[in-house]
């Protein structure tokens, strides 16, 4: 096992640093906590989405590890453009990755940039970091205001 | 090596275990202990020879099992030097301790406005049974605030103390921050406004020696499996007058004297508050956990701590980016610490895949995170079976969290 090449790769430890879309959306139409009760962490997400259920923008904010935050920063650039169901498929595509379960190609997620959480699975304790972000996005499309991991 | 990691190597099988390639280096004893062969063994050996119930059978097993089981309970009475066996009542461990003195003393003792005063370092399970009997009863929490080595401000503890304070909880030990807290001087400020005392010993019992007579301690609270027992059995220690006068919390077998539909009269303390089969065999490898520490001395643990506590936080704050959390001039062989720009999850994480075994988090002490303004800290706590190359191995782990993180 090499924490260096499965968990932490380069694309995850620069997000990290410097985390994309960490910014309060002031009028977002959509938005909920994310919380990891096992370690405290919570997450706000933060989206606007038009009339046509395109989401045009989206964001988070609050800290925690850097899986959860590289997690949460290429989830809202992914998420851009898609539609509600398409949210809602990556949600599941994601979840699948995260559990070791994911087909073996990554067409599925456009750039291929979440393809980097494909050895967490790995890391049973860690796949629930990975996924905060992703059911406080689920849960503001959902129109819930809080998401949990447990 | 320290002499009596030595001497007591042999007796933890688990330490010659490898993790991810690596011997393992187990730094999470404030979680919970490792168990030593004689505790593993006096539990298999209560399954294999003595697998019957308590107090119930005329058959040989039973008595067997029964004798082993009230061994036990006097084995905890001269432990915490309790005045009688009937003051220790088999629990599943600290957390169930404290919900029964909250709903069986609390609930019939206490009225709406009265206070309980909790001091800022406990753990969740000395803070929500609290919340839980506020909402029923109507009486109020009042926290008494730690500085910034996280040791209690005596002053302002004392200035929370009034004649509607009832009850003082608090623990011994943090587990989060290492903290000794000068219980008896507590105690003896809370009795002289009428409140009675709770001690959340959970953290305690593995590094000091407990006398709840000279702590003049109301209640009691800890867990075996801190004090390198098994997990699921503890202790509730309550002087003999409150047990007596206090209502049972779980009802059914063992804690009546007689049934009818009409009435039932309820057993004397201990057993009116042991309803249902106990954890006769962690009962068993409890006393056994004890005897073993009794054999090895408080002294020489506390030495022996003392001397890692020191090396560790020396070598871990000469590290750049190092900050100790938890800096208590009283305090026991556990340190936290967090790293700028490294989320303690992500600490964890590395030191695992070096063998070295932290935990990461809030340690269910979220105001002590948010007292601090952290989110969690990393958790090294060392033990008797632990070595200087213990802490040789944490602290190049945490130089290689930097090297892979920053």
């Amino acid at each position: 096992m090499n924490i260096s090449t499965e968990l932490y790769q380069q694309t995850i430890l620069e997000y990290n640093r410097n985390p994309r879309n960490f910014r309060l959306i002031p009028d977002a139409t959509h938005q909920a906590h994310g919380l990891n009760p096992l370690c405290g962490d919570d997450y706000t997400i933060y989206m606007k989405i038009g009339a046509d259920d395109v989401i045009t923008d989206a964001s988070f904010q609050e800290n925690g590890c850097a899986i959860s935050k590289a997690s949460a920063s290429i989830m809202t650039m992914e998420l851009v453009g898609k539609t509600k169901d398409q949210a809602h498929a990556m949600f599941t595509e994601f979840q699948n990755m995260t559990k070791g379960e994911a087909s073996g190609n990554c067409d599925h997620c456009g750039s291929g940039k979440l393809c980097v959480f494909s050895g967490v699975w790995k890391y049973p304790e860690r796949v629930k970091c990975a996924i905060l972000a992703w059911h406080a996005m689920q849960s503001a499309l959902n129109g819930n205001e809080t998401a949990c991991t447990e | 090596m320290s002499t009596l990691a030595r001497q007591i190597a042999a007796d933890f099988p688990i330490l010659g275990k490898k993790v991810n390639g690596h011997p393992l280096t187990y730094l999470d004893t404030a979680a919970t202990a490792l168990k030593p062969l004689p505790v593993i063994e006096s539990v298999t050996h209560a399954h294999r020879e003595l697998s019957a119930n308590v107090h119930r059978g005329v058959h040989q097993l039973s008595r067997e099992a029964t004798d082993a089981f009230d061994r036990s309970r006097e084995t905890v009475q001269k432990f915490l030097n309790a005045f009688r066996s009937e003051e220790i009542v088999f629990t599943s461990g600290t957390t169930a301790s404290i919900n029964i003195v909250a709903n069986t003393w609390g609930r019939s003792t206490l009225k709406a406005g009265d206070e309980i005063v909790l001091s800022h370092m406990e753990h969740h399970s000395n803070i929500v049974p609290w919340q839980m009997l506020c909402q029923v009863t109507g009486c109020v929490i009042k926290v008494a605030p730690i500085n910034d080595r996280g040791e209690l401000i005596m002053e302002e503890f004392k200035a929370l103390l009034n004649e509607r304070t009832r009850l003082v909880a608090v623990n011994y030990v943090s587990n989060a921050l290492g903290t000794i807290n000068p219980v008896k001087e507590i105690v003896v400020a809370a009795h002289a406004v009428g409140a009675l005392v709770l001690v959340d010993a959970a953290q305690a019992v593995a590094c000091l020696p407990v006398d709840v007579q000279d702590l003049d301690c109301d209640f009691l609270a800890f867990s075996a499996h801190k004090l390198f027992g098994p997990t699921g059995v503890g202790v509730l220690y309550a002087k003999y007058a409150l047990l007596k006068s206090m209502p049972p919390y779980f009802g059914g077998g063992d804690m009546i004297l007689s049934v009818t539909f009409e009435k039932t009269i309820y057993n004397e303390p201990p057993y009116k508050f042991e309803a249902g089969t106990p954890n006769i065999a962690g009962v068993i490898g409890l006393g056994r956990a004890i005897e073993y520490v009794t054999s090895l001395g408080f002294d020489a643990i506390g030495q022996h701590e003392k001397m890692l506590l020191k090396l560790a936080s020396d070598e871990l704050s000469r590290i750049e980016g190092v900050r100790l959390i938890g800096t208590a001039r009283e305090k026991v062989s556990i340190v936290s610490f967090v790293i700028d720009q490294v989320h303690p999850h992500d600490i964890g994480s590395i030191l695992d895949s070096e063998g070295v075994a932290i935990r990461a988090g809030h340690h269910c002490t979220q105001p002590v995170m948010a007292r601090f303004c952290i989110p969690a800290t990393a958790r090294a706590s060392f033990s008797i079976y632990n070595t200087e190359e213990d802490v040789a191995r944490l602290v190049g782990a945490v130089h290689q969290v930097r090297k892979v993180m920053l």
